[in-house]
């Protein structure tokens, strides 16, 4: 790791101001990412912004749904009631990310902005567009395994990595951010991520000092049947081959919503609005699962080593669905 | 009809009435963990009235934490890591470098109660906490009932992922998650052995929630 | 009957018994030392640089950058590092040096693999070095490497000999291909094999400290001191005895300890460089390109039978990758070519270079994917013939080995078969595969044969026992976790007729006496019979002082007359007349005595009693047999078709093993064997980027190893065996066989819960899903 300064922040405001003067900073929170990615000379930072003192705490029922302080560490949100409950989906995720000592250490706010763990990005040996702009994608053509089918470019095919991100898109959360100037905007956690297009090292649309200060899901019957189904090489502690986060609000046998997004495969968490679209107002079979689930698919495009995503997505929201009917 | 409706502006006052109370709620009954957000409210508050900004560390500084009950003074640049700290620095080199990079678990210790990998917690971020090492575990002579369980059961071989798996195995027993050899084994899948001790982990593991589900 | 050392078989004894590790209080306190932590003064910090190409010439080095870094101490590069004595560079040079890689980084301008070393980086703190090392900036001319045997740039050639010389490239034993050709049965199948790593938990280390100009001590993380010590020696020209090498705790090693890698000798020469300690921990990424690896592999079995499935012939071949500079390939064909009664059996081996660094022993070498090989294909000999993979066998059982023609020294292969069988319930097995299900899960049985070969080997130990009633046994074997302190000190405690807590043993270090690699099984065996002999030379030595002792009870006693039985001396016709040792000694005034002794694979029984009644010269009759440990695994699996997961669900091995000198720790060993092959067989796997020839997943968040959620409760059983022929102790050894058969038990199980054959390893989830679709 570079010689990188250290201040912690007593308020958000003088944390984003600090961000803000200083295009080399970081925010640190729980640091399980950023200490890993500086370790390994991807990131370099001047001065890391210490955040754990700002008041952005809290898992709580707000008038609209669950409010999350981007500060909540994984593990508290992933066992606390009111997220087992109400939002079981979430809770699911986060329990099925990384190791206990982890989601101890990693705040809500950071797992969101946790970066890939394409080979070829982790190994500053090798070109990466997403590192290195311009040096090309050795992915396309090498060990695609574990990369995406949707939402990649000639550019880069790098898989999202996170588990709760999927859970969240599903669920149509929203992130609370706020800028250096003390102002805070709300915007849909799908709309946050960038796919890579020509750009595969912009990742999302933070503006710059701005910082996640809390998450914010909507109260929904399809989010109290929820689940979230991941698939991967070992019994725990890897990552997604592919995950699907769903929620259904079955009346009477009747679909009257749907929440589908996959994980694991695409380049962003990828919600899948034909699936869901497809499945309100049908039955709730796993015939009509599979019939949606083919929708999922539809505008994949597989690589050498991950044409088995095709058929291991679709396969995964049929058996997350029939968790919760 | 927007979530965002909820979100205090930064400039105004917080939102500490619903969220301490769930807070304090969640950490006292699920984990009894004693972090305590008043502290952080009011270090902001303090703050906020303090300008200018908070001091900023820059190469090696001075810092004392606080390891197994004993405050350890030592000069350090914010980029050394919990674990450098204790391996390099302090000699407790019980604390296993096994990945330096939170993929093994050969580092687990206690920081405020609980259980995180050594190798990604930067040692300037623990001022102030309690930190537990596997040095700290015995009371003089006598073994905590995890290292007697580990002993009994052979829950090793080489021994280099013992202390991680100790400290991971004490704490998964507090936080409840040892009730079941299943619940066991996927809280016990943060701490990697090579040698392949785990039947005898899990045993050990299970011993000692037992005992203490016992009293 | 036979001289085997009965007392250990007596009550009150040590030896067999579940005895809690005698160092595991270091271990579960944290004061165990690894090689790593010893704080000295003036220690500095070594942080390799390594390369980002794998193949072509460095053209410049620009270390300035580095070099103004605060703490730095050096950069060292092949431009300035001290020059070495001898390097592995030449045929020659390899084999004075006993390197185990013809290539010594660091001592020319080429590029031979990816991450190759290419500068190291002395500071005074760990952060500066490794810092620093990032700054270290090589300019390169590149070139196209080639990465492996698939490479359709790579040229295969027969390598005549593999294993560096060491073991034949062609066996040949009567007309295999003919035999197939005419066989009433004729199956033919390819095993594919990943890379694997070692990984062993504890990362390769090296503190090195220059006492004098010319003498050396290391703290080395190395599964064998006196190796590492012949090879720093050899290049570092200097006497052996002017290296010392440590090491008392090692965090595995699994066979990528076995040898001295280059980044050791690196350290050493930087302390030299720099006149101050150097301590150097590879990173885990370095750990896939420093220490070896399990090569990239491909076996194609044609297994010809009778219609009864009684085997008349075996054709093997395997094609590997292989390193620019060495022959080496693990010997799969010997498993094949002993397992079963085979009358014609053929092997060939292939390489290919390529840019990889030398692959090397990895827990059960050849042993390990031979059996996957031949125990998947004899199971699909059981499915087409419709009999219980038991049976057939059972059918092919070899009741000599074939290879060699010999006698088996013991074998209790069918005990194994049949214990296992009982413990795990073979009997409700559904023979038809597909057709047991539970929920979701399709469940499968399957079960494999295992088998290790007792090594050659021979190591010395010494026994000091003082008269006050305690001793200290020494060799300079290692422990990598095996339990070597804790069995020794029970082997000495029962020769010694003293209490446990009485005896000390002490081993990693070159200046004991000196003792095997702990590695291909060996240690075990040898090192208790050193022990043992040790202490049978420490009795001869009282013997004869009592017999011309004028107070002893046994004075003018012929010594073949006198025994010793828990540490008194006796007449064998008269056990009243006799002595403690302590009065004995005591009496003559002497507070400790030494014995020392070396044991030897093939001595035997015979030989022990022999040595014990000082008469060394007894007929060794061990090279008329054959000697291998023998078992049976047995594994269920489920599997879940729909998305292609395995769980392991339950797990018997039952072994015949000679003597087990301790229930607890050899049970664990095989426990840990099991999910050694556990993880080869569903999940471990490392990539190389067939363009770059450069490893893609080399961490442990992308080389997945077995998590505790990944093993079930596991059943291990040993059958009482005793072997008159291998040792002074009848100790096999348990430390590869674990592991052989279990891929193929693992496989066996998958084909009978999904009737699916999968012979690429891993099974990962995207191959298991994919044979289940009709493409």
């Amino acid at each position: 790791m570079n010689n990188f300064a250290y201040t912690q922040a007593a308020s958000t405001k003088e944390a984003t101001a600090a961000k803000a003067a200083d295009k080399q900073a970081a925010f640190i929170g729980g640091g399980t990412a950023l200490i890993d990615l500086m370790k390994s000379n991807i990131e370099q930072h001047s001065l890391l912004i210490d955040i754990n003192k700002l008041s952005m705490l809290g898992i709580e029922n707000a008038a609209t749904g669950l409010r999350i302080g981007a500060l909540e560490r994984m593990s508290d949100v992933g066992e606390h009631p009111l997220v087992v409950q109400n939002y079981p989906v979430i809770s699911q995720s986060l329990l099925a990310s990384a190791s206990p000592q982890l989601r101890n250490m990693a705040s809500m706010g950071g797992n969101l902005l946790q970066r890939t763990r394409c080979g070829y990005f982790r190994d500053t040996a090798f070109p990466c567009n997403k590192r290195q702009p311009g040096s090309g994608c050795p992915a396309l053509v090498g060990d695609n395994r574990t990369l995406a089918i949707l939402g990649g470019s000639a550019s880069c095919i790098a898989t999202h990595a996170s588990d709760l991100a999927v859970a969240l898109v599903a669920l149509e959360a929203r992130l609370t951010l706020e800028s250096p100037k003390g102002t805070t905007r709300t915007v849909p956690l799908a709309d946050f991520y960038k796919l890579p297009g020509a750009t595969p090292n912009i990742e999302n649309h933070l503006q710059p000092g701005e910082l996640i200060t809390a998450i914010t899901v909507p109260a929904a019957a399809h989010a109290r049947k929820s689940h979230y189904l991941k698939v991967r090489d070992r019994a725990s502690y890897a990552y997604a081959l592919v995950s699907a986060a769903v929620g259904l609000d079955v009346q009477g046998g009747t679909i009257r919503s749907a929440r589908v997004a996959l994980g694991g495969v695409g380049t962003v968490p990828w919600r899948v609005l034909a699936v869901e679209k497809y499945l309100v107002g049908k039955p709730a079979t796993e015939e009509n699962f599979r019939a949606a689930a083919a929708l999922a698919v539809r505008d994949a495009k597989p690589y050498e080593h991950n044409k088995f995503k095709l058929e291991l997505a679709q396969r995964t929201i049929v058996r997350a669905l029939l968790e919760v009917v | 009809m927007h979530s965002d409706d909820q979100t205090p502006d930064a400039a105004g006052p917080l939102p500490q009435g619903p969220s301490r109370r769930s807070f304090l709620k969640q950490t006292g009954g699920l984990l009894g963990v004693a972090l305590a957000p008043p502290i952080a409210s009011q270090a902001e508050a303090l703050a906020d009235k303090m300008a200018p900004a908070s001091p900023i560390i820059s190469g090696q500084a001075s810092m004392s934490l606080n390891i197994n009950g004993q405050a350890r003074n030592l000069r350090l640049e914010p980029r050394t890591t919990l674990l450098d700290a204790l391996r390099e620095n302090l000699d407790l080199t019980g604390t296993k470098k096994g990945c330096d990079h939170g993929q093994c678990g050969a580092c687990t210790v206690l920081v405020d109660g609980r259980r995180v990998n050594a190798c990604l917690t930067l040692a300037v971020m623990t001022q102030g906490k309690q930190i537990q090492t596997i040095e700290g575990l015995a009371q003089g002579d006598e073994l905590h009932p995890m290292q007697e369980a580990f002993l009994r059961h052979d829950g090793f071989q080489c021994g280099y992922c013992t202390p991680g798996q100790i400290m991971s195995g004490v704490a998964c027993v507090k936080e409840g998650h040892a009730t079941t050899d299943d619940q066991a084994r996927e809280w016990m899948s943060g701490n990697i052995c090579r040698c392949g001790a785990y039947p005898n982990i899990l045993a050990a593991v299970r011993e000692v929630a037992g005992q203490q589900a016992k009293g | 009957m036979s001289a085997e050392p009965q007392f250990f078989d007596k009550p009150g004894g040590f030896v067999g018994k579940p005895i809690v590790r005698v160092e595991g209080r270091e271990k579960v306190t944290g004061r165990a030392k690894y090689s790593a932590e010893f704080p000295l003064p003036g220690l500095t910090y070594g942080v390799l640089a390594t390369s980002t190409i794998a193949k072509g010439k460095i053209m410049s080095i620009e270390t300035a950058a580095a070099t103004r870094e605060p703490g730095v101490i050096a950069v060292l590069t092949h431009q300035n590092l001290p020059k070495l004595a001898k390097t592995p560079n030449t045929p020659e040079g390899k084999k004075d040096t006993g390197s185990q890689m013809g290539f010594m980084p660091l001592t020319s301008d080429e590029i031979f693999y990816a991450a190759q070393p290419v500068a190291l980086v002395v500071a005074d703190t760990l952060e500066h070095a490794m810092h620093a090392a990032t700054l270290v900036k090589i300019t390169y001319q590149k070139a196209a490497p080639i990465a492996s045997f698939h490479d359709p740039k790579a040229e295969l050639f027969d390598p005549q000999k593999i294993q560096d010389g060491k073991a034949d490239g062609h066996i040949r034993r009567g007309d295999a291909k003919g035999a197939f050709a005419s066989s009433a049965i004729q199956l033919t199948a390819t095993y594919n094999h990943p890379v694997y790593n070692h990984n062993p938990m504890e990362p390769g280390s090296t503190t090195a400290v220059w006492d004098a100009p010319d003498r050396l001590t290391v703290y080395e993380s190395t599964q064998g001191v006196t190796r590492t010590q012949s090879t720093l020696s050899a290049m570092l020209g200097l006497p052996r005895e002017q290296v010392r090498v440590i090491t008392k705790y090692l965090g595995g090693g699994f066979g990528c300890k076995g040898s001295m890698w280059p980044h050791t000798i690196l350290t050493v020469q930087a302390a030299k460089a720099v006149g101050r300690p150097v301590k150097l921990m590879l990173t885990r990424p370095q750990m896939f390109t420093s220490m070896g690896h399990r090569e990239d592999q491909t076996q194609t079995v044609q297994l010809g039978a009778t219609a009864d499935g009684k085997i008349t012939s075996i054709v093997h071949t395997k094609t590997s990758t292989t390193s620019p500079w060495d022959n080496y390939a693990e010997s799969n064909a010997k498993i094949l070519d002993m397992l079963y009664a085979t009358p014609n059996f053929e092997a060939t081996y292939q390489l290919a270079r390529a840019n990889v660094m030398t692959s090397t022993f990895m827990r059960a070498p050849g042993e390990a994917p031979g059996s996957f090989a031949i125990e998947c294909s004899m199971d699909d000999l059981a499915y087409k013939i419709g009999v219980d993979p038991i049976e057939i066998r059972l059918r092919n059982y070899a009741d000599h080995d074939y290879s060699t023609g010999k006698p088996w020294s013991s074998k209790s292969l069918k005990q194994c078969y049949a214990r296992g069988a009982e413990l795990f319930g073979w009997s409700k097995r559904n023979p038809k595969p597909g057709a047991t299900r539970d929920g979701r899960f399709l469940v499968g049985m399957g079960m494999a044969t295992a088998s290790y070969p007792v090594h050659n080997s021979q190591g010395t130990a010494r026994a000091r026992l003082y008269a006050d009633g305690h001793a200290v046994v020494q060799s300079g074997a290692t422990d990598l976790g095996t339990g070597t302190y804790t069995v020794m000190t029970q082997v000495a405690a029962d020769s010694l007729g003293l209490p446990l807590e009485k005896v000390r043993f002490e081993l990693g270090d070159t200046q004991l006496p000196t003792a095997p690699n702990s590695g291909g099984s060996v240690a075990a065996g040898t090192v208790s019979s050193s022990v043992y002999l040790a202490a049978q030379d420490v009795w001869q030595k009282l013997i004869k002082m009592a017999i011309v002792d004028k107070k002893s009870p046994l004075y003018k006693a012929k010594a073949e007359d006198v025994a010793v039985e828990k540490g008194r001396l006796f007449l064998k016709k008269d056990p009243k007349k006799g002595e403690a040792f302590g009065d004995l000694m005591k009496r003559a005034d002497i507070t400790d005595i030494e014995g020392m002794a070396q044991g030897k694979y093939g001595s035997g029984y015979e030989a022990a009693s022999a040595a014990a009644n000082a008469d060394p010269a007894h007929k060794d009759e061990a090279a008329q047999h054959a000697m291998h440990s023998f078992g049976a695994h047995f594994c269920e699996v489920r599997v879940d078709m729909d998305l292609g997961t395995i769980r392991v669900s339950k797990w018997v091995s039952v072994m015949g093993a000679g003597r087990i000198l301790n229930a607890q720790t050899a049970r664990s060993q095989i426990i840990g064997g099991a999910i050694f092959g556990i993880g080869s067989a569903l999940m471990e796997e490392t990539v190389r980027d067939q363009n770059f020839s450069r490893y893609t997943n080399a961490d442990l968040a992308g080389y997945h190893v077995p998590v505790n959620a990944d093993i079930p409760n596991i059943t291990v059983e040993f059958v009482d065996e005793h072997d008159p022929f291998i040792n002074a102790m009848g100790v096999k050894g348990i430390g590869e066989i674990s592991m052989v058969g279990v891929a193929a038990a693992v496989g066996n199980a998958v084909f009978h819960a999904t009737g699916k054959r999968l012979r690429d390893l891993p099974l990962t989830p995207d191959k298991v899903l994919m044979s289940g679709v009709n493409s």
